[in-house]
């Protein structure tokens, strides 16, 4: 077998890492539209960013099916590493996914293709979690639903165009449906399933 | 055999070995060794592993329950990899099997290997599994003893 | 600084207090270690890896110590640690053919190759206590004996051989195989679910239900075909490396039964089978899980469906102590407000009752 090419490296403190980023995740899932940040550190496989392979890191493991769309998986180093450190079955079907990793968000394949849920067990959907350019800026959108009071504007660089549109039908089939997470330099946003999003005219 | 298929079955008897040792009993043979510069890959780390038996002893499988694994990787400087994999959870034994592994592929290291971690447990594990054996053997009933009757 | 602490946290860290003190008993008394409780009390610490489904002698240990010797206390706290740590994968599945054998005896034919080995058992013990094991007693050096070349095959594949019984069923490729620790339990239960189910499940429960069908609870007529205990070698596919490695040995027990006959129009009748597994010298257990098993195979082999162990149902939803046990001690916790409300409700009645009572005093008096 031939050798195996330099890997990044995972988690320098496992324990603190993964802790303080599940509470990141959980917080954006929690208030949707507040960023929270990543503080842990790491090597990750480019393109995947930092803050991405953290989230990996902390959510994947060897019950996760993981897809990767071609952004990410045309760069085989990402594929093995994350099998490396979390040891999650890579499915080149998006249905069966877990969580889909999504390095050209503006390519998002149609949420039809990933696993909604069953109305017994909802929650066996699809977590997308979309690699971004930035949360900082971008075309506005307004969200309102559980977790936030009165109304949230989200401003993000790389969303699909029709985000709003597709979200919205994603709910007309509330419990099933997808639930999103955005991630972008060292922040990260969600957009659970329950957030209703319109956009915001600039 | 292939190239590759030898030096694979090479490293999985090898594990073989390494896997049954003793802990302290390794480090100190591993120490004996001149060890290349090397770092670590994976960090020891503890886990499961899902114990698979098979129905009737060699039909289908099933899930019987899960046993703790450590596991290690290292990287010695001249590129080769080796992991380290044993059941419970102790990961400098795991640390210690990975870097044998990386010596057993490197060209310079294979004989030290052998002759000062290797050969001397492979004798020690087969004694032991000889010594258990013989024990087991002493209680195998003879149905035919003859026992000198009266008259 | 004074700080609020709730009067319930004050009760609760001192009852914890006084655990560890309980726990700890006379000081004076020398501590129980680790290595004595896995070494001098191996089978408490097998029934604690079989039942907490977790293959760890140190961890089962402590789990021992921990619970004072409460085996589902220990077991629960071997269930829970499981849950603290990732899974890496699934073995390849364990050879008990190739089995280190410690003890290995058949009931169904005297002679067998590879010889009746008794092994370290209790079962030619007349079970009277012995006072020297009080302290003290130093056990005789084991005897040895020249270790026999021949081999040692399943007594199930001698019968099998003639046809006489069925085989075990096949291996399925690309079938993925049951796991209850990560599906929710639906009932009919394929063969694999079944066994992970008994493996794991409370011995003294599995103990009852086989003997039930001994006594007439679900016939099948069972004979030990083969009990083999011993370690096995465990192997795994590590995708890092690229390879199987070698992980180290379990000990692992063994059974077969062999029940009674099948046939039908078209197949010659053949002995059926039970099988059993078990983390450790579990003897017990795999024959009581052997027994079980046929029993419950009984939906798949036509019989009518008459007992307790042939109910799937019944069987797999309370086989599992920490289960079983989270149930039933959960009636612990406050119940004040149901409680309430079915004093309200008996108030009620019972008013009622009283109510109609005087009604009918008056309408018998009016008729005087």
């Amino acid at each position: 077998m031939a050798l195996i090419e330099e890997l990044g490296s995972g988690f320098a403190d496992k324990v603190r890492s993964a802790q303080s980023t599940f509470r990141a995740v959980m917080d954006a899932m929690a208030r949707p539209g507040t960023v929270q940040r990543i503080t842990a550190w790491l090597d990750a496989p480019p393109p995947l960013t930092a803050a991405t392979a953290a989230i990996a890191l902390t959510l994947f493991d060897h019950d996760t099916v993981i897809w990767l769309d071609d952004a990410f998986a045309s760069s085989p180093h990402i594929a093995k590493w994350l099998r490396f450190h979390t040891s999650a079955p890579i499915a080149s079907e998006a249905r069966y996914a877990t969580y889909a990793l999504i390095g050209d968000p503006q390519g998002l394949p149609d949420f039809a293709n990933f696993s909604l849920g069953s109305d017994e067990y909802p929650d066996r959907s699809t977590t997308l979690i979309l690699q971004l350019e930035t949360l900082a800026k971008g075309p506005a959108l307004q969200l309102t639903g559980p977790g936030i009071k009165d109304r949230e504007i989200l401003r993000a660089t790389g969303l699909p165009a029709d985000l709003a549109g597709r979200l919205s039908q994603n709910q007309k089939i509330f419990p099933r449906g997808v639930d999103l997470i955005l991630v972008a330099g060292d922040g990260v946003a969600a957009l659970p399933r329950t957030t209703r999003v319109t956009p915001i005219e600039a | 055999m292939t190239p590759d298929q030898t030096i694979q079955a090479k490293r999985q008897a090898a594990m073989a070995v390494l896997v049954h040792a003793n802990t302290d009993e390794l480090a100190r043979r591993v120490a004996t060794l001149p060890a290349p510069p090397h770092r670590s890959i994976r960090a020891p780390e503890n886990g499961l592993v899902m114990v698979r038996g098979r129905v009737g002893g060699d039909g289908a499988p099933f899930n019987l329950g899960e046993a703790t694994v450590s596991r290690a990787a290292v990287r010695l400087d001249s590129g080769e990899v080796g992991f380290g994999y044993v059941l419970g959870r102790d990961g400098e034994k795991a640390r210690l099997i990975a870097l044998c592994d990386a010596l057993i592929q490197s060209n310079n290291h294979g004989d030290a290997l052998e002759a000062g971690v290797l050969s001397p447990l492979r004798e020690k594990l087969l004694a032991e599994r000889e010594r258990k054996a013989r024990q087991a053997a002493a209680t195998k009933v003879d149905f035919y003893t003859m026992v000198r009757g009266e008259g | 600084m004074y700080v609020a602490v709730k009067g319930g946290e004050r009760a609760i860290e001192n009852a914890h207090r006084l655990l560890a003190h309980e726990r700890r008993g006379d000081q004076t008394v020398p501590e129980l270690s680790l290595d004595q409780i896995s070494g001098q009390l191996s089978l408490a610490v097998d029934r604690v890896m079989a039942e907490g489904s977790l293959y760890d002698r140190e961890l089962a240990a402590l789990a021992i110590k921990q619970a004072r010797g409460d085996m589902i206390e220990a077991i629960f706290l071997a269930r829970a640690f499981r849950a603290t740590l990732p899974r890496f994968g699934m073995t390849e599945a364990v050879d008990t053919g190739t089995m280190q054998v410690q003890r290995r005896i058949s009931s169904t034919f005297k002679d067998i190759p590879g010889g009746q080995v008794l092994g370290p058992t209790f079962d030619y013990t007349h079970r009277l206590l012995d006072p020297t094991l009080a302290g003290g007693m130093v056990p005789q050096r084991p005897a040895t004996a020249p270790v026999p070349e021949a081999p040692m095959p399943r007594v199930t594949d001698i019968l099998k051989s003639d046809g006489l019984i069925e085989p075990s069923p096949l291996e399925e490729q690309g079938k993925p195989v049951g796991d209850l620790t990560r599906e929710p339990l639906s009932f009919p239960a394929d063969r694999d679910l079944r066994l992970q189910n008994l493996a794991r499940g409370d011995e003294g429960f599995l103990l009852a239900l086989g003997y039930s069908t001994q006594r007439g609870y679900g016939r099948t007529h069972p004979f030990a075909g083969e009990i083999r205990f011993g370690e096995v070698e465990v192997e795994f596919f590590a995708e890092d490396a690229g390879f199987a490695v070698p992980l180290g040995a379990i000990a692992v027990t063994e059974c077969q039964m062999v029940n009674q006959f099948k046939g039908s129009a078209t197949e010659a009748p053949c002995f059926t089978r039970g099988y059993g597994l078990a983390f450790g010298q579990s003897e017990r257990k795999t024959m009581a899980m052997a027994l079980v098993d046929r029993a419950l195979r009984a939906r798949e082999l036509g019989e009518d469906l008459v007992a307790p162990a042939q109910d799937e149902e019944f069987v797999m939803s309370h086989s599992d102590n920490v289960q079983s046990t989270g149930f039933v001690e959960h009636l612990k916790l406050p119940h004040y407000v149901d409680f309430q409300s079915e004093l309200g409700l008996l108030r009620k009645l019972r008013a009622e009752f009283e109510q109609a009572a005087q009604n009918e005093n008056r309408l018998r008096e009016a008729a005087e």
